[in-house]
């Protein structure tokens, strides 16, 4: 009988402790959208500009590309974070903790998101090329508008998850200390011992949207998908 | 005049020698039919012209002007120089109507409304009208050929090529490609077709080209080139496919 009551006990507990702490992560929730949002956007815009860049042929760029994309796939974020933050400065080079945090990030995303586009690209039909240019298009116009709308769409899965990867290493921000999910969370957890509920409250924030921004990737997927049989 | 003036043309692929030599001219109005085994360079010729691959040695003239292989002069004249492909290549995220207006809008910068108008009546002419707002998947081969055919038309090409245009089309999807290409030539267009329908070429074609091994081993009228051929491979040639 006994055991049922402290079963019941800590359900309460569990739950008032939910109740308590999920509003105030909010302030943390929209730190990791903002880190997540800008992070993406100037991930995707590095990480097209690399692209093109590399689509040129021209060996200097090509090593500095390979050389920009070696560098961020084979150190680890975290790294990387603390380094612009803390390791910069000494170079005379301060940034704020927010943009260190979205430089960072977008970095790491942009030599992903790179490869994901220069794949996709690569990948459309050579015919499609040799139409465009046969008509008398420059090669900037037959990449504007022939290559470059069906390497998007083509694109839209491996940038969806690319994007949902990008969510989740926000949290490594966490060690510039942004004050995002991750880090109150840590704080929250110290400071009330009710690890497990506040876990639980995180968790569910990037679950939430992690599948949210997934939904909507996958919507964009279809609508654009309309063409083809 | 001629359109097209090819002399002493060699194409290398790395050591390969695909083409030793062609001298071509090709008159304003005139039909031509190229045909020759697979690997004989007849599609290397042809997309030479077009500069899609880059000749090793000789010269091209297009419409009196001889082509230097820079960017600029390539694009200029590739408006000129309209191209059919094997595998239709048309954009597969445009429909009908704007795979054929893309070029007037694109790289002639004609107002949609004018361009729209233009490849309707094109799109008309190739019978496929109610097919206009399609995407590319939503059609069969031969109409999407046939969509093909009307995109090059729409940039007033002086000449198109034809890359073997129904090599990829089931045998009942020939039909209704090949009475695209001979309105074409009855309204006196310039063309270059490399093909392997012997009956077209026979009926259609002013003049008839035989390529073997990178050479012009035949050329003449059909009647005599079929009829009465000199070269011992054109013989052996039309024997193995006429059967």
């Amino acid at each position: 009988m006994e055991w049922i009551l402290a079963l019941i006990d800590s359900i309460v507990a569990f739950f008032l402790t939910v109740f308590k702490f999920t509003p105030k992560f909010i302030p943390g929730v929209i730190a990791t959208m903002e880190l997540t949002f800008f992070s993406i956007l100037l991930g995707t815009v590095i990480g097209f500009i690399v692209a093109m860049l590399k689509l040129t042929n021209k060996k200097v760029i090509i090593k500095i590309t390979d050389f920009y994309i070696t560098i961020v796939r084979g150190t680890p974020l975290l790294l990387q974070l603390s380094f612009i933050f803390y390791g910069l400065p000494s170079l005379g080079i301060e940034i704020d903790r927010f943009p260190s945090a979205v430089i960072g990030l977008a970095f790491h995303n942009g030599a992903y998101i790179s490869e994901i586009f220069r794949g996709a690209i690569e990948s459309i039909d050579y015919g499609q090329k040799e139409a465009a240019r046969s008509l008398g298009m420059t090669k900037w116009q037959s990449m504007k508008r022939v290559i470059l709308p069906q390497a998007f769409k083509r694109s839209i899965p491996a940038l969806g998850n690319q994007f949902i990867i990008a969510v989740k290493d926000s949290s490594l921000a966490s060690v510039i200390t942004i004050t995002e999910i991750m880090l109150l969370t840590r704080q929250y957890g110290a400071a009330t011992f009710e690890i497990f509920p506040i876990y639980f409250i995180a968790g569910s924030y990037y679950l939430a949207i992690t599948m949210v921004l997934s939904k909507l990737l996958r919507k964009l997927e279809l609508k654009l998908k309309v063409n083809e049989r | 005049m001629s359109i097209i003036e090819i002399k002493n043309l060699h194409k290398y692929f790395n050591d390969l020698e695909v083409l030793k030599g062609i001298d071509l001219k090709v008159d304003d109005g005139e039909v031509i039919c190229i045909i020759g085994g697979s690997g004989s360079g007849k599609s290397t010729l042809l997309r030479c012209i077009n500069f899609l691959e880059k000749k090793t040695e000789g010269e091209i003239w297009i419409d009196g002007e001889k082509v230097h292989e820079k960017e600029s002069d390539i694009n200029h004249i590739r408006q000129k120089v309209g191209m059919v492909f094997q595998r239709f290549n048309l954009f597969p995220h445009m429909t009908v109507i704007q795979n054929v207006m893309e070029g007037p809008v694109t790289i002639k910068k004609m107002p949609k409304s004018e361009a729209r108008a233009i490849a309707m009546e094109l799109i008309q002419k190739v019978g496929l009208e109610d097919k206009a707002d399609e995407y590319p998947a939503m059609l069969s081969g031969g109409q999407q050929q046939r969509v093909a055919i009307a995109r090059s038309l729409a940039m007033e090409p002086k000449v198109i090529l034809f890359d073997e245009p129904t090599s990829a089309l089931d045998p009942e999807l020939v039909r209704e490609v090949l009475i695209v290409m001979k309105d074409l030539a009855k309204e006196g267009r310039t063309m270059i077709v490399v093909t392997h329908e012997m009956g077209f070429a026979k009926e259609v074609a002013d003049r008839v080209i035989y390529i073997n091994e990178g050479r012009i081993a035949e050329e003449g009228p059909p009647e005599k080139f079929f009829d009465n051929p000199e070269d011992e491979r054109l013989k052996s040639f039309l024997g193995q496919i006429l059967v």
